[in-house]
């Protein structure tokens, strides 16, 4: 019980000095997962809602492409982008490796698979419903995908935030390619991680409960404007 | 709100949240190191001593060993920083990194010139510690629990020497830093054992000389290197070998000397020459 205790006094501790370390670890936790996943749903939710609706030849291959892709092991996707991103890979001119774009890059990629599949999922049952609609009038595809988001928009929030979800608790990708750089890549992830390894367990459970923290408030942000939304909606 | 107003707010919140992620573009220097350099403690000591001195910003990335080893190979640092000797050698056989340097805090015997224990020019530390006991030549002790002196009660330990029970008239321990216990020998022509960068910029030498180095038991060896700009000509070779000149000058050395609070177990390894 004194570890859990002494996490709980640690997290408090932490949050109450307002450490300008911790300030600067979380704000980087944030502004890369909240990018990753901005870009990874402009990538994934029109992805998600074309293969919803367009009829073609591996169809069914795909979608299964993009389901399987959810259950991409976050190192894997590191490893991929680190190869992708490292001096002696295709892009390495650029110099991205072990900066927080790159750590964007990595998140992008294990996320938007995540946030296509439900997107997918979720605009081919409003397909079912109103797809009839969308073929009488003679609408055309472009417009049928971004009136198909539009018109689930709230319910899409779900698939934007499993995405956020797997980008606020993943460490194995960002570790690879950001390097856990104290004060340039190090978020609450790679720092629990490296407090762990330090033995500071009360320390690394202590952040891990300011995470959650964090995560909890964006979920119930998200899930007011949800309710606000649909009330205004209506 | 319509669809535009959900792009701006979007766009707006983004434009928020890429702030933080802008680094300030001051010189910097990637380094591939061990995590137990990391997790000691030792960088986190050493690297703003040398940011403040030079400006340059050092980024580490800890990793293991070969790790390190393997993103310097792709050019994904300037410098690598480890402790596997062969590992280092190898590296630099391939062409892969340039400008070794061999990194040891390494402890130095230092006696009067007058030499009453007949140590001087020996290589066993363990046998010059032997002859100090038999013949009851002064010793000059830190005993402060500091590396260096967990470093020497293993040397003692080593030479099946209690100098706590043994050392009376003889032995002095001094509980003082390594300055001190140094101006001490000085004062009373006595032996002490004293990591080399206290030693080099020690001013109050007197009559005291380096009396015993270069047992493998004193070294505390790793590696410094810059990755070889020939393979990979992004690497920043002025700003990775500045690094590399400071750690091995004498400020360098005497600051990763002082360094001793949690670095002990690090720094100070096994007498069998084991890698941590």
């Amino acid at each position: 019980m004194n570890d859990f205790l002494g996490a709980l006094a640690a997290a408090w501790q932490l949050v109450r000095s307002g450490d300008p370390t911790l300030v600067g670890i979380v704000s980087l936790s944030l502004s890369v997962s909240l990018t990753a996943v901005l870009l990874a749903s402009v990538i994934g939710l029109p992805f998600g809602a074309a293969l919803a609706v367009l009829r073609f030849p591996g169809r069914n291959a795909a979608i299964v492409v993009v389901n399987a892709l959810m259950g991409l092991p976050p190192v894997v996707a590191g490893l991929f982008v680190y190869l992708l991103l490292s001096r002696s890979g295709p892009l390495g001119s650029l110099g991205l490796l072990f900066t927080p774009t790159a750590m964007v890059i990595a998140q992008v990629v294990l996320v938007s698979p995540i946030i296509a599949a439900v997107a997918r999922q979720m605009v081919e049952d409003l397909w079912r419903e109103y797809g009839d609609l969308y073929t009488l009038d003679g609408v055309g595809m472009v417009h049928t995908v971004s009136s198909l988001l539009w018109l689930g928009r709230f319910s899409l929030i779900t698939a934007v935030l499993a995405g956020l979800g797997r980008a606020a608790a993943e460490v194995g990708a960002i570790i690879i390619v950001g390097g856990n750089i104290a004060g340039v890549t190090r978020t609450m992830t790679t720092a629990i991680a490296l407090e762990t390894s330090r033995g500071d367990l009360s320390l690394a459970l202590g952040l891990g409960i300011i995470l959650l923290t964090l995560t909890l408030a964006i979920n119930a942000t998200a899930q007011f404007v949800r309710n606000t939304g649909r009330a205004a909606a209506i | 709100m319509t669809v535009w107003a959900w792009v701006r707010l979007c766009a707006a919140s983004w434009l928020l949240l890429v702030a933080p992620m802008a680094v300030a573009q001051e010189p910097f220097i990637t380094v591939a190191s061990t995590t137990s350099t990391e997790e000691s403690g030792l960088f986190g000591y050493l690297l703003p001593a040398f940011t403040k001195e030079s400006g340059i910003q050092v980024r580490v990335v800890a990793v293991g060993t070969g790790q390190a080893l393997k993103i310097g190979e792709r050019g994904d640092c300037d410098v690598v920083f480890v402790h596997d000797r062969p590992a280092e050698l190898t590296f630099i056989e391939r062409g892969f990194g340039i400008d070794r340097q061999d990194m040891y805090n390494d402890f130095i015997l230092v006696g009067p010139e007058a030499d009453p224990a007949h140590v001087d020019g020996g290589k066993d530390i363990v046998a010059a510690f032997r002859k100090i006991a038999e013949t009851k030549a002064p010793f000059v002790a830190r005993g402060d629990d500091s590396g260096t002196s967990k470093a020497e009660m293993r040397l003692w330990k080593e030479a099946g020497i209690d100098p706590k029970t043994a050392g009376a008239g003889w032995y002095r321990d001094t509980g003082s830093g390594m300055g001190p216990t140094l101006n001490t020998a000085a004062a009373m022509d006595g032996y002490t054992l004293s990591d080399r960068g206290t030693w080099l910029s020690f001013k109050n030498k007197q009559d005291l000389t380096v009396v015993v180095e270069g047992d493998r038991r004193l070294f505390n060896q790793y590696g410094v290197m810059l990755v070889n700009p020939q393979k990979h000509p992004h690497v920043k070779r002025d700003l990775g070998e500045k690094f590399i000149d400071w750690l091995t000058s004498a400020d360098g050395q005497r600051t990763i000397a002082e360094y001793k609070i949690n670095g002990a177990q690090l720094f100070y390894p096994d007498a069998k020459g084991g890698h941590s």
